[in-house]
């Protein structure tokens, strides 16, 4: 094979890409591959490739879909986590003449992907899949506005997740920081393939999440139940809404500003380096612009289920519901206007970055609003301190700090010191886990037993909280400590000794948080081998107030056998005050979308493209994205997508329900 | 317990029962065309980010040349009217559609598609002439941002050509269905999109760059 | 019980912080306890901040520990009103407290980000002493290279690598800029960071108010030697500074653009370097890009650029140069010089102003 067409074929890629003489990834690709082995092996004994495929890779009902989000998210949250353990060991010994165990080259590496990994993989799947399992359910419909759509984008996102992924083992990831800044994610600084890895899988998710977005507003507006006005919808639907139309709003920015790196660095335009005519500078504004609302993506659906879950276990209406939505709105608005506040210290002069600063701080208002109603929503409540609770709790207090500590940063002259220092890494760990992982945990602890019919062990749950809870402060202390004491983000080695202490006590909290998921790992084996005892036949465990809780647990295929008609906020709560009585008869067939391969075959195609474009590989890379759009288009020609559940076969599961409720 | 007669008529003043099951007559309405306008946003903002990178850098030469050096506007007037009159050929196409014609649909989407590859083929002519020149996207930032806003342009162009053909196949196959109606319309938004986004480069980067 | 577990190690958890920030005197917190006036009036507004925010932070987490407490389901005493949902008093004093707090945040932010804004002349030595009129401000050129810093004292012609001085109570200007990446020129003792950008020029302003022997670093992540790029700050009385100037006049060697392209090269933890002398507008010449005298300099591509380019002539007037990197040489293009009646080999001028 003559070398020309080689390279076309394999591109730069060969045998060197696999980093076999670094002995951690060496182990870590052994613990993959045998597990991979034993999991393969598993499906394969217990027959169970059929049913994978059938009932959860083509699947595009939204609850199978919302619950490969989580899995998703978990499964990443242990590599994320990973990460953490690595960079705050490292931390913790590199001092004086000990460099550690991680050479800068690893190390850099680290602290990008745990960046990336946490916020695209972990906490987007994570947020989406709640929205994806709850909202039609929620408002009372079927399914969402396009199911296909809804599992080709979680292919897109899985497939960034493997691309993500691959790179610990062929080639190297990104050493630039989550977002890659120019000059030094440019070509002449990063001539090696780790921000080719960070571009195309980010744009693989992207375009899938972006999809969600369209979905879920289409869904939203268009599939509400009759009499379920705006005003009338459940506050996790609320911030669903706002959520997905920030994520139809800010993602195109992202892609186009990583689209314009990904262009200088394969096609030699001059967006961003300095010799051309270009600008870095422009970079930090698009991808900040993006940024910015994308956390408030990753916060406004926590902010949803904590107050389904106030207002549940306070067993009261959700205090200030109009309030409540004019908040999420506000905050989703002037989410757009904010951006700078994080490079104050790029010199945009005092009147800009006082601007910014005080939108920054007016944010904080709709946001304490929420706080303040969700205190008064436990006020003369009845408060049972069930797991959701808990974290609840948990999250009330520490965001609320955190919350603070970022308004601290957006007043210009602090942040020119305290910008980019530990101070910074511990006020967004604060939100972001005080904020969107304790919303995680409390949302699969609240809809677990909608989703699996069985609750989770509420003892472990206890125990993952409180490590966690305790874990993070003793984790994240330290790091607030240490950013008063000068101390910047993103080193792999310092020469004071004093320090050292700071960085153990920070690695000590590392680790609590790390029983703290091993406490939720546990807890979901020992809820699975426990189920019988833990079962709900009920389909309203927590005696809640939203539509979602009206279904049997799990919901069957079709959700509503008969969509349910909305007088009231709280539209099961009213239901069941004002005694519906269930129909157990007269049951129409019922019009469902079919399963359907295509949407994981055009992902994997677009995730091989992305692959073949990482490596150079041309020939392949062309291939694969004429493949993807040939699959696309072949799918346009599949018009049955669709069928009818037929009468009987909903009378039965109805009738099981019944027997069912009437047992219990 | 049964509940098998499910009564939507107003409620009499004294004490009905509300209703809380709908019997059946409750169809969603379809959201294809409200999901397509919401991807359309999705994609006027990535436009408007080119847009804004193009105005940020567009003055940027790198000591070569300008706009006013390299455009040929008799060229671009005779794109723009290609793009013009192909929206003109589709609104017919969509008129046929309302007539449920579809011979007249087929033919005006083949004009249309024609009109389309005609503005490719003139655009492709002058990157090519100017990329021989040696002033292609690498040679300023100016010229990375006037070949990437109106490369994704012609990118977006070409792939609803694609869509086009692909229609027209199908339109061909099962008739003027109302599923393939939804196509059409979805395609018709997306056709009149890129018209509108071509006035924008045509103003912005052509006139204004050339009045330089 | 839970919630008495729960509260108890809240509550630890939250003496623990305030024990912990009392206990400042026992750890240096450089950055609430800075020598640099600048720094010292972020500090106090750091304090600022923190107290306003207070007032209604700490109502809000001791409200979230009594109400768990007090409505908790086991206290049948307390008030229970399931449907109690609205209050118009509440909802005025939730909303509006706060934004009073934002209102006084907000005018101290216009203040203090103007006030001290890095761009902004120093108008006082420290709260008592204001600037006199006669002072000029120890100008200190400022770069980032990889993975090292190199400081340039036009006043007094001398440089040097990874150590800075200053005179006490003498106003510095600083003018950054970074020969590849974005890094971030930081003395937490001194100011706040400001960023340092290739083909730009950014500006801080400070003055160092004692004495003494200070971290430098940068704050910004620019690669692999990273963690090594930190430097020495010294405060020196005058009589001190100028030893120490003299000293680099005995000790240093010559900088020149040759010099300065070898020192461009990656190195990690270089020792202090002292330069007698520097080649005049080197400084101006590494703002623009041009040090090895073959590349156009940025600020003449720009005013090309401002009237409307070269036209198509300018097209080939690029050129390839090698490129030094860790993992091998590549190679980058740029705008070459451009050849003149008066300057025959396009070479750029040493004097170009920045």
């Amino acid at each position: 094979m003559s070398t020309d067409l080689s390279t076309l074929i394999f591109g730069r890629l060969s045998l060197e890409a696999v980093p076999y003489h670094e002995p951690i990834l060496v182990a870590t690709f052994a613990m993959v591959a045998l597990g991979g082995l034993a999991m393969l092996a598993a499906l394969t004994k217990f027959r169970l490739w059929g049913p994978l495929w059938r009932d959860w890779i083509t699947s595009i009902d939204h609850k199978k879909i919302g619950i490969m989000y989580i899995v998703l998210g978990v499964v990443m949250l242990l590599r994320g986590f990973a990460d953490a353990l690595m960079m705050r060991a490292q931390q913790a010994m590199a001092f004086g003449d000990s460099a550690g165990f991680l050479p800068p080259h690893h190390y850099d590496q680290v602290f990008t992907a745990h960046g990336v990994i946490m916020i695209f993989f972990v906490a987007m799947p994570l947020v989406t899949g709640f929205m994806n399992y709850v909202v039609p359910l929620q408002i009372g419909a079927r399914d969402v506005a396009f199911p296909f759509l809804n599992n080709f984008s979680f292919w897109m996102t899985a497939g960034g997740a493997v691309l993500v992924m691959i790179s610990l083992f062929v080639g190297e990831f990104a050493r630039t920081g989550w977002l890659a800044y120019p000059p030094l994610s440019g070509l002449l600084q990063s001539p090696d393939v780790g921000v080719d890895y960070y571009l195309w899988s980010l744009q693989v998710a992207g375009i899938g999440t972006t999809l969600s977005g369209i979905n879920l507003i289409a869904t939203i507006i268009k599939m509400r139940a009759p009499g379920m006005t705006m005003m009338k919808m459940p506050v996790f639907t609320w911030t669903s809404l706002c959520t997905n139309v920030l994520i139809v709003a800010t993602f195109p920015v992202l892609a186009a500003a990583l689209a314009l790196l990904t262009a200088d660095r394969y096609l030699g335009t001059a967006f961003f380096t300095n010799d051309l005519g270009g600008n870095a500078m422009l970079y930090v504004n698009l991808i900040w612009i993006w940024g910015h609302p994308e956390v408030y993506i990753l916060v406004l659906p926590v902010f949803g289920i904590f107050s389904e879950v106030v207002s549940t276990f306070s067993r009261k209406r959700l205090f200030g519901y109009a309030s409540m939505v004019y908040a999420t709105v506000v905050i989703t608005i002037l989410s757009y206007l904010v951006w700078l506040h994080h490079f104050f210290t790029m010199g945009s002069g005092a009147s800009v970055n006082s601007f910014f600063g005080i939108t920054t701080m007016i944010i904080s208002i709709p946001t304490g609003a929420k706080i303040f109603n969700w205190l008064f929503t436990m006020y003369r409540g009845r408060i049972s301190f069930d797991v959701p609770m808990l974290w609840t709790i948990g999250f009330m207090v520490t965001f609320t700090i955190g919350g603070m500590t970022g308004v601290l940063l957006a007043v210009p002259a602090a942040d020119f010191v305290l910008h980019n220092s530990l101070f910074l890494i511990a006020h967004f760990h604060n939100v972001i886990i005080g904020g969107v992982v304790f919303g995680a945990f409390a949302g699969i602890n609240y809809w677990f037993p909608k989703a699996f019919g069985f609750r989770l062990d509420a003892f472990w749950g206890k125990v993952s909280f409180w490590c966690w809870f305790v874990g993070f402060w003793v984790a994240f202390t330290p790091l607030y400590v240490l950013g008063l004491m000068g101390i910047t983000r993103r080193m792999n080695h310092f020469d004071d000794p004093s320090l050292q202490i700071w960085f153990v006590i920070a690695a000590i909290g590392a680790v609590i948080v790390a029983f703290g998921i091993a406490a939720f790992l546990v807890q979901i084996a020992v809820s699975i081998l426990r189920r019988e005892q833990l079962r709900d036949t009920t389909g309203d465990l927590w005696g809640a107030r939203t539509l979602e809780w009206s279904t049997a647990s799990p919901p069957p295929d079709y959700n509503f056998a008969f969509t349910p008609i909305v007088h009231d906020n709280d539209a099961w709560y009213d239901m069941k005050q004002r005694g519906h009585q269930r129909p157990t008869s007269g049951f129409k067939p019922i019009h469902m979308p079919k399963n359907t391969a295509a949407g994981f075959v055009i992902a994997m195609l677009a995730t091989a493209c992305g692959f073949a474009l990482i490596w150079h590989m041309w020939l392949p890379a062309a291939l694969a994205f004429v493949a993807t759009v040939g699959a696309a288009i072949v799918h346009t020609f599949n018009y049955q997508r669709d069928f009818h559940i037929p009468a009987d076969a909903v009378t039965r599961s109805e009738e099981a329900r019944t027997a069912a409720l009437a047992a219990a | 317990m049964s509940a098998t007669t499910l009564d939507l008529s107003p409620a009499p003043a004294a004490a009905a029962a509300p209703v809380f099951y709908d019997d059946g007559s409750h169809h969603p309405p379809q959201g294809t065309l409200l999901g397509f306008w919401l991807y359309l946003m999705s994609d006027c903002l990535l436009f408007a980010v080119l847009f804004a990178v193009y105005a940020v850098l567009g003055r940027n030469y790198a000591a070569g040349p300008s706009g006013a050096d390299l455009f040929d506007l008799p060229i671009v007037a005779t794109n723009t009217a290609l793009l013009l009159f192909s929206s003109i050929t589709y609104g017919f196409a969509m008129i046929a559609m309302q007539h449920n014609r579809k011979t007249g649909v087929l033919i005006w989407l083949a004009i249309t598609g024609l009109f389309g590859l005609g503005f490719l083929t003139l655009e492709l002519t002058e990157f090519s002439h100017l990329i021989h020149e040696g002033a292609g996207p690498w040679r300023s930032a100016f010229l990375s941002s006037f070949f990437t806003l109106v490369g994704t342009h012609g990118l977006h162009v070409t792939f609803g050509t694609i869509w086009l053909v692909t229609l027209m196949v199908q339109v061909r196959k099962l008739g003027l269905t109302l599923e393939n109606k939804r196509r059409l319309m979805c395609l018709s938004m997306f056709w009149h999109f890129l018209d509108v986004v071509w006035i924008g480069v045509f103003t912005f980067v052509y006139l204004m760059g050339a009045l330089q | 019980m839970n919630l008495l577990r729960f509260l108890s190690s809240s509550l630890a958890a939250r003496l623990g912080l305030t024990g912990l920030a009392l206990g400042l005197t026992g750890c240096d917190m450089v950055v609430m306890k800075p020598h640099g006036d600048i720094a010292a009036q972020q500090a106090q507004l750091i304090v600022t901040s923190t107290l306003l925010m207070l007032l209604i932070i700490v109502p809000v987490i001791a409200l979230t520990f009594v109400f768990a407490w007090r409505y908790r389901q086991t206290n049948t005493e307390a008030t229970y009103s399931p449907d109690w949902d609205h209050s118009t008093r509440l909802e005025l004093i939730i909303w509006g407290a706060p934004l009073l707090i934002i209102i006084a945040l907000g005018a101290i932010t216009w203040i203090s980000t103007h006030k001290l804004d890095p761009y902004r002349p120093l108008d006082r030595i420290d709260a008592q002493r204001p600037v006199a009129a006669d002072v000029k401000p120890l100008v200190v050129e400022v770069v980032a290279l990889d993975w090292k810093w190199l400081f340039l004292y036009p006043e007094q012609g001398i440089a040097t690598v990874n150590e800075l001085a200053a005179p006490v109570d003498r106003p510095i200007q600083f003018r950054i800029t970074s020969s590849s990446v974005m890094n971030a020129f930081y003395v937490p003792a001194l100011a706040g960071m400001v960023y340092a950008m290739p083909g730009m020029e950014t500006k801080l302003h400070a003055v160092i108010n004692k004495a003494g022997d200070y971290e430098g670093l940068s704050a910004n992540y620019s690669g692999a030697g990273f963690s090594g790029m930190h430097f020495r700050f010294l405060g020196l009385s005058d009589g001190d500074f100028a030893q120490w100037v003299a000293t680099n006049q005995k000790q240093g060697s010559k900088l020149d653009g040759t010099v300065y392209q070898q020192l461009e090269q990656p190195s990690e933890r270089v020792p202090v370097q002292r330069y007698a002398s520097v080649e005049a507008g080197l400084f101006g010449a590494i703002v623009n890009r041009c040090v090895d005298g073959k590349k156009m300099c940025l600020n003449q591509m720009m005013a090309i650029d401002a009237t409307g380019g070269t036209g198509k002539a300018g097209i080939p007037g690029l050129l390839r140069q090698p490129w030094r990197n860790e993992a091998g040489a590549t190679e980058r293009t740029v705008v070459a010089g451009l050849c003149t009646p008066t300057n025959l080999l396009g070479t750029s001028a040493p004097t170009a102003k920045p």
